[in-house]
Order: structure tokens, then sequence, then C-alpha cells
């Protein structure tokens, strides 16, 4: 059994007295410590699925496990960071990455210990006493990492985390969360519309497309060490994922009927 | 620097115009006191302590009534922004009762409180109270989902999601509520100190009524217009001490 089970979950929603399926009979499973990207256009029900895995909202049909548990709530065993922070703007940086542990019931001096050791992570000891609205976008989305690793959680689902940097702080974030990960043994599912994104990051990814949201194809992505964003390896799997998008003009055309 | 010129500018005006208003109309000095009646009249106030008296139990029983006020409707307001279900039911209570002056409310008030000092706390009460809780109410309902979304995430449970995420998250809203409220409970703390109190500046405005002093009335008018205008300066720094503690930006900059 894997770490992390998607059986046939299907999600619907009314709308206009109407069903509208934003998931249809998604069979995923994912093993621990694995990097997973769910890639697709807006739509394709990857957030509705990465919802649902971090207990935000449930399945209509089907089911999903982790760890053998049947999803039902969020828990800070697994943290979600989203792509606005959810940062509290009255709280200091430091104060923001306390937040879980003070659930967690640690003293204060621990707390304050963990704290600076991840934002030391993240690269922000110096900024522990600025509220969010004082840093850059970024910078913010660092404290939401260190907020989340800080509660030592096995799973960190990532909601579009980078989708509202500029292009080069949102390749040296791709770079800094990769390596992060990696070297703190999570397990990630992450969400992106931007397939360099996918590629750089991921060991697989999850094609998604819409009308109604399905997975299309799941691709292994075998790039060793760190990633060359120009090299032919990298290039290889782009075109690989290009050409699944591509496949599939009747989409469009039934959407706009 | 400007600010004193424009504030001076208005006193002459204001100066000129009530002079030649007293001059012109050839009222009695009695019925439309002279700016410089008005300004002997404050003279004789302070130096037998009338006028600091009554400043003290005006501002005891404003300070007392808003604060209460507030601080049970914020409260209220948090809980049923929260149970919506409940807020439902209560709604066309209170958009029934809110447009109602707190003055109508007097021949109740008189007959479960009394006279004296009550009426006026109840009537600041209910003056400042409508307001805040539907500024409150509105906050919470229109609160960013992500903010919920972090807290039961992080396993943060009722009460603290109240006062740790809620409150604060929605407190530059509130503000709004908060002003106006102090604002109209200002304006009735008058009315209030009309029925049975032996103090205060609404006492001392019926007082010099019943003594045919306009004067000494003026001279009420123009405290309270001051006061108010204090107390609102205060609330002000409040805020804004409240804003940098918590890092936030208000909401209209």
């Amino acid at each position: 059994m894997s770490y992390i089970e998607i059986k046939d979950v299907t999600r619907t929603y009314p709308l206009r007295g109407q069903t509208f399926t934003a998931l249809s009979q998604v069979d995923l499973a994912i093993e621990r410590g694995e990097f997973i990207c769910l890639l697709g256009p807006s739509g394709c029900g990857k957030s509705t699925l990465l919802n649902m895995l971090a207990g935000f909202d449930r399945p209509t049909t089907g089911s999903l496990t982790i760890d053998g548990q049947p999803v039902t709530a969020p828990t800070i065993k697994y943290v979600t960071i989203f792509q606005n922070y959810g940062l509290l703007p009255w709280r200091t940086v430091e104060h923001n990455v306390e937040l879980g542990l003070e659930s967690l019931g640690r003293p204060a001096a621990e707390r304050r210990a963990i704290a600076e050791k991840y934002l030391e992570l993240v690269g922000l000891s110096n900024f522990r006493d600025r509220h969010p609205a004082e840093l850059s976008g970024g910078m913010q989305q660092r404290v939401a990492i260190a907020r989340a690793l800080a509660v030592d959680p096995e799973i960190l689902f990532m909601d579009e985390p980078f989708a509202a940097l500029d292009a080069l702080t949102r390749m040296k974030l791709q770079d800094e969360i990769s390596a992060i990960c990696r070297e703190q043994h999570k397990t990630i599912i992450f969400v992106t519309h931007d397939i360099d994104e996918a590629i750089v990051l991921a060991d697989r990814i999850v094609i998604m497309t819409p009308n109604p949201g399905h997975i299309k194809s799941i691709i292994n992505v075998d790039l060793h060490g760190r990633r060359d964003r120009t090299s032919p390896d990298f290039l290889h799997i782009r075109d690989q994922v290009f050409t699944e998008f591509s496949l599939k003009p009747e989409d469009k055309t039934e959407y706009y009927i | 620097m400007n600010n004193v010129k424009h504030i001076t500018g208005a006193l002459l005006i204001v100066l000129v115009i009530w002079q030649a208003i007293v001059s012109l109309s050839g009222w009695n000095e009695a019925l439309l006191p002279t700016p410089w009646r008005t300004l002997q009249g404050f003279g004789e106030l302070i130096s037998d302590g009338v006028l600091a008296l009554d400043i003290y139990d005006s501002l005891r029983r404003f300070v007392i009534g808003y604060t209460s006020s507030v601080v049970i409707a914020m409260l209220l307001g948090l809980v049923l922004g929260w149970y919506q279900r409940i807020w439902g039911y209560l709604n066309p209570i209170a958009q029934v009762l809110r447009p109602v002056s707190p003055m109508a409310w007097l021949p109740f008030i008189v007959l479960f409180f009394g006279i004296g000092e009550m009426p006026a706390l109840v009537i600041i009460f209910i003056a400042a109270f409508f307001p805040v809780l539907l500024a409150t109410v509105a906050a919470v309902q229109s609160l960013e989902p992500v903010y919920l979304k972090v807290a039961r995430n992080f396993g943060i449970g009722q009460p603290q999601l109240l006062f740790k995420i809620i409150l604060p998250a929605v407190f530059p809203r509130i503000a709004t509520g908060l002003h106006l409220a102090l604002g109209t409970a200002w304006v009735f703390l008058v009315a209030g100190e009309m029925v049975g109190a032996q103090s205060g500046l609404g006492f001392l405005i019926i007082d010099a009524r019943n003594n045919l002093r306009a004067d000494l009335l003026m001279d009420a008018i123009i405290t309270i217009g001051v006061l108010g205008l204090g107390l609102d300066a205060l609330v002000r720094c409040l805020e804004h001490w409240i804003y940098r503690r918590w890092g936030l930006t208000p909401l209209n900059r």
C-alpha cells in the first residue's frame, strides 16, 4: 500500500441548478518522500485535488488515504502553503513562524529556537522582527515555508506558491525549496500551471486536463542532481509535456458550447 | 503650521459673525450672549471649579459607557459573525433597533434604572452599541478565507481562533465602527445627562437654561464640541498605536 492513495475520487459542485464536475475518477498513488507536481491549466481540478488531500474539502465519491488513514480534516502533520502566503500581518516574521508551535504547546524558549533555525534555513534571520507587509513577495513566501517546516510536517501541500512572484525570484525559490525539501525528506504535492517549474521540481509530473478535471498522464522526471534549465534532458522532458497538452483540441470546443 | 493658520482663521470668522449677529439683531444679551460675555462666563465656571467637575463627570460617564458598550458589542459581534445561523435570527432585530434614537427609550430606561447616573450611561451604551456590533459582524463575515485555512491547518481551535486570528484580522474594519460609535455616543452624552443627573456637561446646559444664563449655555456647548474633537483625536491615536503594534495598514489609505 502506498503512502498516499487516491482511489476513484470524483468531486462535483452544484452550479446554477446543474452539477459541475471539478474532478472525475482520479486514481493516484504517491510514495513517501516523493516530490509530485500536479500540472495543468486552470479548471483542471489540480487545486481541488490538493484541497481534498489537505483536508479542506471532501470528495463526492471515492477515497483518499494518507498513511492508511482516511483524510477527514486538516492536520498539523500535513501543512499547506498558499499562493497568497497566508501570513498573519499583525504578527512579526518570528511570531508567524511560531504559530504552529504554539498549537503544539511548545514552551516559548523552544519555539524561539526552532523559529530561529528555520528562519536561518530560508535566509531571513535578519528580518525576524519585521512584519510581513515590510517584506517582498518572495521573502513572505519564504516565511510561510519556514512556518510550515517549523512544525516538522510529513507532507507539504503547495498551492501555486510561486505564481505571484516575478520570474527570477520564482526560479531562485524553486531551487531553494527543491534543496530544502529533499534535505528534510518531506513528501511534497505541488500544484502549478508552469511547465518549467514542474520539470525543475518534480520526481513525477501528474498532467491534468479540464472538462472534466482528470489525470491525463504521469511523466517520470529522471533528471539527477542539480537541474539545469537549459540541459538537453530538461528540454526533452519539456517537449514530452508540450506534446501531452497539445493533444486535446476538442476540450475547448466542448467548453464554449 | 498650516493647521494653526486654518484654526485661527476659522475662529476669527466665527467671532466676527457671532458678534455681528448679536450687534445687529438687538436681542437681549441674556438671550444671546456676546463672545466677550461668553469668555467671562468661562472665567466664572473655571474659577469656581464647576467646569472641571462637570468635565470630569461627563468624561467618566462617557468612558464607562463607551468602553463597556464597545467591548460587549465587539465580543458579541465576533461570536455572532462567526455563528451565522444565530445571526440570521438576530439580524432583523438589530436592524429594527438600530435606527431608533436611544432617547426614545428614555421612559423605559428611567423605569428600569431610575434617574441620576444610570440613564446617561445606558443611553451612551445604546448609542455606541449598534454601529460597533454591525461593523464587527460584517467584518467577521468578510474575513479572508486563507486565515481560517491556516488556523485549521495549524490546529487552532476556539476560543483562540477568535482572539488570535479573527479579531486582529478584522480590526481594521471594526475601527470604522468604533469611530462612528464615538461620535454618536458623545452626541447622546448630553441628552443622557439631561435626565436627573446632577453634574456633567448635559446638566450644565440644563442648569444654565433654567437660570437664564445664555453665556454659560454657550460655554457648555463650546466645551462639548472641543472635548468631542479631542476624544476623536485620542481614539485615532489609539488606533494608530494598534496598527503599528500589529503591523497593519488602515483600510482607507
